[in-house]
């Protein structure tokens, strides 16, 4: 299952990122590493891109990132 | 031997208050500037402290360290190559592990840092408690806790950098261990080793990192400065290899990893919760509203509305209150300028009002712009603007923009109405290269406020059947040509620049500050003002050459000669015996028309009937012999007087008008107008429609004010509309459909070239933006003009279809798909 699958409300643990170099970066960067627990606050009104809480603050993710971080829900 | 001075890097992520502590530090003593050939910003200052000069950087805020996006590379660059003495980390101290990251990665480079922990006030609201001592001892380094904002702690961090400054003590203890990788990066720091100056400059241990990591800045350090680093990177692409192998992992994920896992341990020690995240649900209760599905889009809405009306709509109305202090410096300056002859105007005099007229044209905008940029600030500093990028992303990212691009579109017209300086100066909040030039190349094509005269003029005349559809046509026809464009710009020229993931954060509201606010509005009028105005002033002068010159040759000049001498004659002999004109010399005529001038202009100004009689007064003691002429009363001879010095005026005034136009005709300008003749006929522009647009360079609304010298009156107050009509007779509503298109791709004007100059830091792409529409509009026009007339359309006709082909060619790119940049 891929973070991209989510529907708004639900909370996951991530378990493993497939993006390689500058993105899967990025999401490290951002917060978002195997082991850490989201959650989906909502997806924007034309339903993409999405809003997730990680560790108390809120990031706003493209679907077509969000599909490279693998996940398990939680 | 003179003590280098002391330079202090501000570093760490977005959001967490680094440029107001840059704000705090160096007050009015900055300067902003774009690093060389990048559209990264580059701001610097300088503050006093213990009587020594410091100077400060401001760092791009990003979240790492690598060597892209752009950003970071700067700011990497800029702590590896130039080494401050100090740098001081930002970080948001409710957000310690996360910033802590950032701040592992700039020991590793071997920075001397301090760490600010700011916003503690947020982080103690949240129950978030820091043990600052502890912290520091586990870095090795000086923590300061501040609230930057209100000025806490404001005073310890000044005396932790001058402490650090003075000290010598370098940190000497690894700040990451990377576990099962450390013995690789042994392997590679022994092939370091033997580089003495090499490793003087960048730490071994930094280089060994990125090497494993595969980093191409670290990459290009080896090539250039190791005495062997063929064998090197060979090496270190050979332990890469080892470690994928053993650990089936790449080791930059391992890295990040270890790097987080650090943090993770490190905030563990020294944070405290004492409650769980409560100030960021009062976020996420606003967001409920203004991020939902119905709500949002109605809100976003709401504000753009505001923001327009707020800004250009009142915006308007308060230059009219300012105009008149515009006026009057004009005035000052025409008061001290050598007296108009009657058919000769000093060189100097026509300059001095012309570059007078320019400036002021810009300066008008003062008050809308200063409206602008507070309700901007608010925006920036409430937070909502990353919800409107949230909320607006997938429409921009379809066309290779960002959701960032909303408020430069905004600001540059996506309706009618905007103003592209502004838009192109608020693309540097656009997180990516290659959409940030994509946005500010395609700004100008929305319609600008200098833009709607031109309409109004050609729609009143040519659409008058059909005013609003023509004008709803113009209005949303800029944005429909700027979407696709900006796609195909994307998918060429800009094809090779940088992109960055969309991931940000969405920061918590908060409470914007009027001081905050009002100051950062005036900063930036101040840059319009510095940077813009100059410019303008210059090229104005460039173009006053250009329209004024050759000039008339002494054929025509005789001959206007003639007509003065024999309109004056005409007069004289109309007031043969007539007891107040019989004593004039030519002399007391020219001041007497001069006087005739000041009284109409200053009683046009004049409203109520107190204040003409006040203005009668004042010019009857000024002059009462004039006046007599000017106000005949009842007197017979008087009105006599007057009549015939009435016609004398007007015919001075037709000369005038004959001698301007011709001198236009004649000059260089013209000359060039008529050059393009042959190829912009095709568009259906004859060389008089040349000229105007070639005079909106400098600002685009001079295209009416030169079709107004071009097309004279004959009788007083006709207007412009009738006498263009007049004047171009075989002109038909496809004509005027190819110039108003033409004017919707019109190059940027000199202010918004700069703009994209100093936003984009290239002459390059300046000169790209300048050429690149004139192609676009040379193609509409032609197309609307040459096309419409061969099919024989209508100019209805011709705009529906028009209209159907920009709407056609927008869905089609914007269904082109992107291609994914995370393969």
């Amino acid at each position: 299952m891929n973070l991209n699958d989510l529907k708004p409300g639900s909370m996951c643990q991530v378990k493993k990122l497939n993006a390689k170099s500058r993105l899967g970066q990025r999401l490290m960067d951002m917060g978002i590493y195997p082991g850490i627990r989201l959650k989906i606050i909502r997806n924007a009104p034309l339903q993409d891109p999405m809003e997730l809480e990680v560790d108390g603050y809120y990031v706003s993710i493209r679907h077509d990132e969000a599909r490279f971080v693998e996940v398990e829900s939680a | 031997m003179k003590k280098k001075k002391a330079i202090v890097a501000l570093a760490g992520q977005p959001n967490c208050g680094k440029s107001t502590l840059f704000n705090a530090l160096t007050g009015a003593s900055q300067h902003v500037a774009n690093y060389p050939g990048i559209t990264v910003e580059k701001k610097t200052g300088t503050y006093r402290y213990n009587g020594a000069r410091v100077g400060v950087v401001d760092l791009p805020g990003t979240y790492s360290l690598t060597s892209y996006p752009l950003e970071e590379r700067v700011s990497r660059d800029f702590l590896i190559q130039e080494k401050p003495s100090i740098v001081v980390n930002v970080a948001d101290a409710s957000n310690l592990k996360r910033n802590l990251c950032f701040t592992l990665q700039l020991l590793e480079m071997g920075a001397r840092v301090i760490l600010d922990l700011n916003m503690m006030d947020v982080a103690e609201r949240r129950g978030i408690e820091i043990d600052c001592e502890k912290l520091g001892r586990r870095l090795g380094i000086e923590v300061v806790p501040t609230v930057i904002k209100n000025g806490r702690g404001r005073s310890e961090l000044l005396e932790a950098i001058h402490r650090a400054s003075n000290s010598r003590k370098r940190i000497d203890h690894l700040p990451v261990e990377y576990k099962s990788m450390e013995p690789l990066l042994k392997e590679i720091e022994e092939g370091l080793s033997g580089e003495k100056a090499l490793i003087e400059h960048y730490p071994a241990r930094w280089l060994a990192v990125k090497l494993m990591e595969n980093d191409n800045g670290a990459r290009i350090i080896i090539r250039r400065s190791h005495s062997n680093p063929d064998e090197l990177l060979e090496l270190a692409l050979k332990k890469r290899q080892e470690f994928e192998s053993m650990h089936g992992e790449v080791p930059e994920r391992h890295i990040a990893y270890c790097r987080i896992q650090a943090s993770e341990e490190i905030s563990r020690e020294c944070v405290m919760h004492s409650a769980g995240p409560a100030a960021a649900t009062l976020s996420d209760r606003i967001d409920r509203i203004v991020c939902n599905r119905f709500l949002g889009p109605l809100i976003l809405v709401g504000v753009i509305y505001l923001l327009y009306y707020l800004s250009i709509v009142q915006g308007y109305n308060v230059t009219n209150y300012t105009w008149p202090f515009l006026a009057k410096l004009r005035e000052l300056v025409e008061s001290i300028m050598p007296a108009p002859g009657f058919i000769d105007e000093p060189l100097m005099r026509a300059l001095a009002l012309w570059f007078m007229d320019s400036i002021n044209a810009l300066l008008n905008y003062i008050p809308i712009f200063l409206i602008l940029f507070s309700l901007i600030a608010l925006l920036e500093d409430s937070g909502y603007m990353p919800r409107m990028a949230f909320i607006l992303d997938r429409i921009f990212q379809r066309f290779g923009l960002h959701g960032q691009s909303t408020l430069p579109m905004v600001l540059g017209g996506i309706y009618v109405g905007g103003c592209a300086v502004p838009a192109v100066m608020s693309c540097k909040g656009i997180p990516d290269e290659r959409s940030r030039l994509a946005t500010m190349l395609v700004i100008p094509m929305l319609n600008c406020l200098a833009k709607v005269p031109l309409y109004v003029l050609l729609i009143n005349i040519y659409f008058a059947g059909h005013k609003g559809l023509a004008m709803f046509f113009i209005s949303t026809v800029s944005i429909l040509i700027a979407l696709p464009v900006a796609k195909v710009l994307t998918l060429t020229v800009l094809r090779g620049k940088e992109t960055a993931p969309f991931i940000m954060e969405i920061p918590p509201y908060h409470m914007p500050t009027i001081k905050g606010v009002l100051k950062r509005a005036i900063e930036r009028v101040w840059i319009f003002i510095r940077k813009i105005v100059t410019i303008v002033a210059a090229v104005a002068v460039i173009i006053f050459v250009l329209l004024q010159f050759p000039g008339l040759d002494n054929g025509r000049k005789a001959h206007y000669d003639a007509e003065k001498e024999k309109a004056i004659a005409a007069f004289y002999k109309k007031t043969l015996d007539n007891p107040y004109v019989g004593q004039f010399c030519e002399k007391e005529l020219m001041a007497l028309i001069l006087y005739w001038d000041e009284y109409k202009s200053a009683k046009m100004r004049a409203n109520g009937k107190e204040a003409t009689q006040a203005l009668n007064r004042k010019f009857e003691k000024q002059n009462p012999a004039f006046f007599k002429i000017v106000r005949p009363g009842t007197d017979r001879a008087a009105k006599k007087a007057n009549r015939a010095f009435k016609k004398l005026v007007k015919k001075r005034k037709g000369l005038l008008r004959e001698i301007k136009k011709e001198r236009i005709d004649n000059s260089f300008l013209g000359q060039i107008g008529r050059i393009m003749e042959p190829a912009t006929r095709w568009a259906g522009f004859n060389w008089r429609v040349n000229v105007a647009l070639l005079s909106a360079f400098a600002a685009k609304e001079s295209s009416v004010a030169t079709l107004g010298v071009l097309y004279q009156q004959e009788e007083d107050g006709e207007t412009l509309e009738s006498r263009m009509a007049k004047g171009e007779t075989d002109f038909t509503p496809l004509h005027a459909l190819a110039l108003m298109l033409f004017m919707v791709l019109y190059p940027p004007c000199i202010a918004t070239m700069i703009m994209v100059k100093i936003q984009s830091g290239s002459v390059k792409w300046m000169f790209f933006s300048l050429l690149y529409p004139m192609v676009l509009g040379v193609i509409a026009a032609t197309l609307v003009f040459t096309g419409g007339s061969a099919l024989g359309l209508s100019g209805l006709q011709a705009m529906f279809a028009f209209y159907g082909l920009v709407l056609a060619l927008t869905v089609a790119m914007g269904l082109i798909k992107n291609r994914s940049e995370f393969k």
